[in-house]
C-alpha cells in the first residue's frame, strides 16, 4: 500500500504537467488556426467549433499515431493471426518505443553525471562516438568473422568504451584543470558530429563500397542484432530490454554500491565529500566513464541494430531532448525510463499528427517543452489547475516568502 | 508606539505553531522575546511582519488593530525586520543597501539621487550612533557592520517597532556587546525593540521585559531583574536544566595529540597558524579560544586532514599525521566534529542513515565487496538515533528537515559511534538551542571519561570556560596563554583573546 501510495505521488506532478501542458497547447493549436481566425467575426460559433475540432483531430492523430488506430486494431482481431494486418496495427506503438530507446540510454547516462554534480552536455558526442565505435566493432567482427553473439558482444564494449572514451576527455580535464564540462562537452559534441562525417566520407573501411555517399557501409549485412517480437517486419531489439537492464543497473549501482554512495555525496555536497575522504578528482572521472559509457553503449545499439547504418546526424536532437528527460525523471532510473517512454510516444505520434492535421511538428515541440516548464514549476502547475486566473496572478505562499528576501 | 499580539493563533498541518500567544512592547521597550527552535518565535514573527496570516487573534499598535495582508503592509505600519541571515546584495555599497526598495530620486525620469541618498544614511547612521562607511561595498564588512546595515535599512523605513531575529547568532562576543550598545540607544531614543533569542545571558542583558515561549505557546512572563538563568531556562525548556557541566576533574594520563611548531597557510597565501604547539593528554579537555578568524578555522583544518600544513608535525599517538588525508585521520581514531556542519557535516538531501554512515560506508560491517550492507545500516543507525535522542520522523528522513540541534546530534553520533582516540570538536553547539547543548556537552564530557583526548575550538568564552580542563587562547594565528581550568577566568581569558598580555 505504501509503495503503491508512494508510486502515486511520484506520479501525480508529472502526469498533472501533462494535463496541463496538453490543455495549453490545445489553446495555441486553436489560436493559430488562421481559417478559423478569418470567419470568427462572420461565424462566431461555428468558428469555435471548427477550431475546437481542429485540436481534437490533431490530439487524435497524436494518439494513433503514437499507439496505433483502435480501427486497425479491431481488424487485427477480426483477422485472427494474419501477420500484415497485425504489423500495421501494432507498428505505431513499437515505433514509439523505438524512438524511445536511444533517449532511455543517454537520458540514464546523463543522469549519472547529473548525480554527482557534474552537467554533462555531451551526450549526444558520447551517444555518436559509441555510435562509431559499434560500426567499427559490425565491421571487424561481423559477416562470420567470429559467431555473431561475440560479435554482439564486442559491439556494445566497442560502444561503450567508445562513449566513455568521449567523456573521460572533459573529465579529465575538469579534474585536472577545472576546465568547465559544459564548455568542454558541447565543443567534444561538435568535434563528434564532424568527426562522423570524415570518416564516413573518408574512410575506405568505413564508407559505403560504391563510395557515393557519405554514409557507412549496411550494418545488417555484417550482423543481425536479434528482434524481441515475433514479427520479423518489427524493428524492436535486444536493445530494448538491455536498455531497462541498464536502468536496472544505473539504480542499483546509485543507491547500493558504495561508489554510487560516493558520487551521489559528492553531487549533493562537494565539501562533505571531501570531509568524508572522497576524492573530487575520481568521483569527476569515474561518473564521466560511467555516464559516456551508457550513452555510447546507446549509439552502438540503436545504429547497428535499428538505423543500420551509420550516417552523418546520427545523434539527432537526442543530446538536449535526454537532457530534459533527465530533469523531468528527477535522474531516478525509473523516472528517465518513464519519461523517455512518453517522449519516444509524443515522437512518433508527432508524425502522424503532422500528416493528417498540416499542423507543423513545431506545435509538438511547444507541448513538449510546455511539460518541461510546468515539471519545473510545480508550484505554477498546483496553481493552474487550482484556479487558472489566481495561479497566474498571484503569487503561491512559497514564493511570496522567497520574494521578500 | 505600542504594540501587542492578542491571542495568536496559527496551526499548520500537524503543528499547532502558535496557541493563543499574547505578547507586547511599550514605547521605548526592549522586549526579551525567548524560546527554543521551534517553539513557535519564527512563526509569531511571520505574522508580525505579514509573511503569515494568524488563524485568529489581533495585532494592535497603539490600541488600533490592524491586518496585514503582506509584509508591504507591515512596513508601512512601522515594523521593521531585522533577520538572522542577512538579505543583503554583496557587490552594492552601504548607501545602496539601505535605499533600496525606497531611492530617492530626482529629475523627470526618477534617476536615482545618490548624493540625496548617501547624506541620509550618513545622518541616520550618526543620529542612532551606528556607525558605518556609507562608501563600502557590503562584500568587504564584517557580519557585525552588515547587521548595522540592516538595522539602518529598517530605521530608513521609518520603522517605530524593531524586531531582531536571533542577532547575535553570527556575532563576536565584542560585536554582540556592541549590538547591546546599539539596541539601548535606539530604545531610549523611542524605538520599541523586540529582541528574539535563545540565549538567556543576552536576555538578561538587554531586555526589560522577557517573554518566554515554549511549544508554541507563552510560558512565562517575568523581567532581568526578576529572573535568573536557571529559572529562564527551566521555562523555557519546561523542565531543570543544568546550565554548568558536571564533571569531575581531568585524570589527564599519555599525550595522544602532540602538535610541534604548527604552520599553516590560508586560500590567500597568509600566514594564519604560525608556530603553534601543544598537547593534548588522554582524558583531558584542551578548550582553544578566541575571536572568530584567528586562525582556529585552519589549524582544525589541518588536524584533520583537510588543509595541507606548511611546517610542523601533527602526532596522535605515535602515528605522524602530518598531511595525510581526512580518511587517514578518520581511521586514526580522530573524531572531527566540523565548525560548519552545513558545509562539511551533512549532506542535505541525503538521509539520517547516509549521514550516519558518511565516513564509514567503505567499512564493514556497512559495506563488502563494494555493496552497501542496508540492513547493518539501517540497524546501527535506528541505534544511534535512539542511544542519542536525534528527533527524526525516521532514518530515511532527508537530513535537511530536522532541526539543527538534531542535525548537529546526527553527527555526533556518527563521529562518536567509531573508536576514538582524540575528539576534535569545533563550534560544537553554534546555533543551538539550550537543551541541545546540554546534551552535547554531557556527550563530549563523556568522551573525556572514558579515556579520549578531547580538542574544543569555540568563540564562546561560557563553553570555553565550562567545559576545558585547559584553555589556550589563539590571537593572530598565535597561541598566546595555556592556563590550567583554576586560572582561567574570565578576565584572564578575555583580555587574552584580545591580544593582551598581563
Amino acid at each position: 500500500m505504501s509503495t503503491m501510495r508512494k508510486i502515486g505521488r511520484a506520479l501525480k506532478l508529472p502526469a498533472l504537467s501533462m494535463f496541463v501542458a496538453f490543455l495549453v497547447g490545445g489553446v495555441f493549436i486553436f489560436l493559430t488556426d488562421v481559417e478559423m481566425l478569418k470567419q470568427l467575426t462572420s461565424n462566431p460559433l461555428g468558428a469555435v467549433g471548427a477550431g475546437l475540432g481542429r485540436v481534437g483531430a490533431a490530439y487524435g492523430a497524436l494518439l494513433r499515431g503514437a499507439f496505433g488506430d483502435p480501427a486497425t486494431y479491431g481488424d487485427a482481431l477480426a483477422s485472427g493471426g494474419d501477420v500484415r494486418v497485425w504489423t500495421r496495427a501494432v507498428r505505431p506503438l513499437v515505433e514509439s518505443v523505438v524512438a524511445s530507446v536511444p533517449l532511455i540510454f543517454v537520458g540514464l547516462g546523463v543522469s549519472v553525471a547529473f548525480r554527482t554534480g557534474i552537467f554533462n552536455i555531451g551526450g549526444a558526442g558520447q551517444f555518436a562516438i559509441g555510435a562509431l565505435g559499434g560500426t567499427t566493432a559490425a565491421l571487424l567482427f561481423g559477416a562470420g568473422v567470429t559467431p555473431a553473439p561475440v560479435a554482439i558482444v564486442m559491439i556494445m564494449l566497442f560502444g561503450i568504451a567508445g562513449g566513455a572514451l568521449w567523456a573521460f576527455i572533459p573529465g579529465f580535464l575538469k579534474a585536472r584543470v577545472g576546465a568547465s564540462e559544459v564548455i568542454t562537452t558541447i565543443m567534444l559534441n561538435s568535434i563528434a558530429s564532424q568527426l562522423i562525417f570524415f570518416v564516413v566520407m573518408n574512410s575506405e573501411f568505413i564508407q559505403q563500397e560504391q563510395r557515393l555517399q557519405p554514409v557507412s557501409k549496411e550494418l545488417s549485412k555484417y550482423v543481425d542484432i536479434p528482434g524481441i517480437l515475433p514479427i520479423e517486419a518489427l524493428r524492436l531489439d535486444i536493445a530494448f530490454p538491455i536498455a531497462l537492464l541498464t536502468a536496472v543497473a544505473v539504480s542499483y549501482f546509485l543507491f547500493r554500491s558504495t561508489k554510487g554512495f560516493e558520487l551521489r555525496t559528492a553531487g549533493l555536497n562537494l565539501a562533505a565529500a571531501k570531509y568524508a575522504g572522497i576524492g573530487a578528482s575520481s568521483s569527476i572521472i569515474t561518473a564521466m566513464l560511467i555516464s559516456g559509457g551508457i550513452s555510447g553503449l546507446g549509439g552502438a545499439l540503436v545504429v547497428v541494430g535499428m538505423a543500420k547504418q551509420l550516417a552523418p546526424g546520427v545523434e539527432g536532437s537526442v543530446g538536449f531532448t535526454a537532457i530534459a528527460i533527465a530533469l523531468v525523471g528527477r535522474t531516478r532510473p525509473s523516472g528517465v525510463v518513464a519519461t523517455a517512454l512518453v517522449f519516444g510516444f509524443l515522437q512518433q505520434g508527432g508524425r502522424l499528427m503532422q500528416i493528417e492535421t498540416i499542423i507543423p511538428i513545431q506545435m509538438l515541440l511547444f507541448v513538449q517543452a510546455l511539460v518541461i516548464a510546468f515539471i519545473a514549476a510545480p508550484d505554477l502547475t498546483m496553481q493552474i489547475l487550482k484556479n487558472p486566473f489566481r495561479g497566474l496572478s498571484r503569487r503561491s505562499p512559497n514564493s511570496k516568502l522567497k520574494g521578500v528576501s | 508606539m505600542r504594540l501587542e499580539l492578542q491571542k495568536i493563533t496559527k496551526q499548520f498541518p500537524g503543528v499547532l505553531a502558535n496557541d493563543r500567544i499574547s505578547i507586547s512592547v511599550d514605547k521605548g521597550q526592549v522586549l526579551g522575546l525567548l524560546g527554543e527552535n521551534g517553539a513557535g518565535k519564527t512563526t509569531l514573527m511571520n505574522i508580525l511582519s505579514g509573511l503569515y496570516r494568524p488563524d485568529s487573534g489581533k495585532i494592535l499598535i497603539d490600541g488600533k488593530e490592524r491586518v496585514f495582508r503582506d509584509p508591504a503592509q507591515a512596513i508601512e505600519a512601522g515594523i521593521g525586520m531585522v533577520h538572522q541571515h542577512f538579505m543583503l546584495v554583496p557587490v552594492f555599497d552601504v548607501t545602496e543597501s539601505v535605499v533600496l526598495g525606497n531611492e530617492p530620486t530626482k529629475g523627470p525620469l526618477g534617476s536615482f539621487d545618490r548624493a540625496a541618498a548617501r547624506a541620509q544614511v550618513v545622518e541616520l547612521s550618526k543620529k542612532h550612533g551606528l556607525h558605518v562607511d556609507p562608501d563600502a561595498k557590503i562584500e568587504s564588512l564584517p557580519v557585525g557592520v552588515r547587521q548595522r546595515v540592516e538595522i539602518l535599512k529598517a530605521l530608513y523605513r521609518k520603522s517605530d517597532i524593531l524586531v531582531l531575529d536571533e542577532p547575535s547568532a553570527v556575532l563576536t562576543p565584542q560585536e554582540t556587546e556592541e549590538l547591546f550598545e546599539i539596541i539601548r540607544g535606539l530604545a531610549k531614543g523611542g524605538t520599541s525593540i523586540i529582541f528574539i533569542t535563545h540565549k538567556l545571558n543576552e536576555v538578561i542583558a538587554v531586555a526589560d521585559k522577557i517573554t518566554v515561549l515554549r511549544r508554541g505557546a507563552v510560558a512565562g512572563e517575568t523581567t532581568p531583574k526578576k529572573a535568573t538563568s536557571a529559572k529562564l531556562a527551566e521555562m523555557m525548556v519546561g523542565r531543570e536544566v543544568q546550565l554548568t557541566v558536571d564533571r569531575s576533574r581531568a585524570k589527564a594520563a599519555r599525550t595522544i595529540l602532540d602538535v610541534d611548531r604548527l604552520r599553516v597557510l590560508n586560500d590567500e597565501g597568509k600566514l594564519v597558524v604560525d608556530d603553534v604547539s601543544f598537547e593534548v593528554k588522554s582524558g583531558e579537555i584542551l578548550a582553544v579560544a578566541g575571536v572568530q578568524g584567528n586562525g582556529q578555522t585552519e589549524l582544525v583544518e589541518a588536524l584533520t586532514g583537510l588543509r595541507a600544513t606548511d611546517s610542523g608535525t601533527i602526532v596522535l599517538d605515535g602515528v605522524d599525521l602530518t598531511n595525510v588525508s581526512p580518511r587517514k585521520v578518520a581511521t586514526a581514531g580522530v573524531a572531527h566534529i566540523p565548525e560548519d556542519r552545513n558545509r562539511d557535516g551533512m549532506v542535505k538531501g541525503m538521509t539520517v542513515a547516509e549521514n550516519f554512515i558518511l565516513n564509514s560506508y567503505h567499512l564493514p560491517p556497512f559495506s563488502s565487496g563494494g555493496v552497501l550492507n542496508r540492513r547493518e545500516i539501517a540497524l546501527a543507525a535506528e541505534r544511534a538515533v535512539k542511544d542519542f535522542d536525534v528527533r527524526t520522523p525516521s532514518i530515511d528522513t532527508d537530513i535537511a528537515n530536522l532541526s539543527g540541534g538534531n542535525q548537529q546530534k546526527v553527527i555526533v553520533a556518527r563521529e562518536f559511534s567509531r573508536g576514538v582516540k582524540l575528539v576534535i570538536a569545533a563550534q560544537p553547539t553554534r546555533g543551538l538551542d539550550v537543551g541541545s547543548i546540554e546534551y552535547i556537552h554531557k556527550r563530549i564530557v563523556e568522551q573525556r571519561d572514558a579515556g579520549a583526548a578531547v580538542l574544543i575550538v569555540s568563540t564562546e568564552l561560557d563553553e570555553v570556560l565550562a567545559l576545558g580542563d585547559r584553555v589556550a587562547v589563539m590571537y593572530e594565528g598565535r597561541i598566546v596563554g595555556i592556563l590550567d581550568s583554576k586560572q582561567a577566568t574570565r578576565e584572564r581569558v578575555g583580555l587574552l583573546m584580545g591580544g593582551i598580555q598581563k
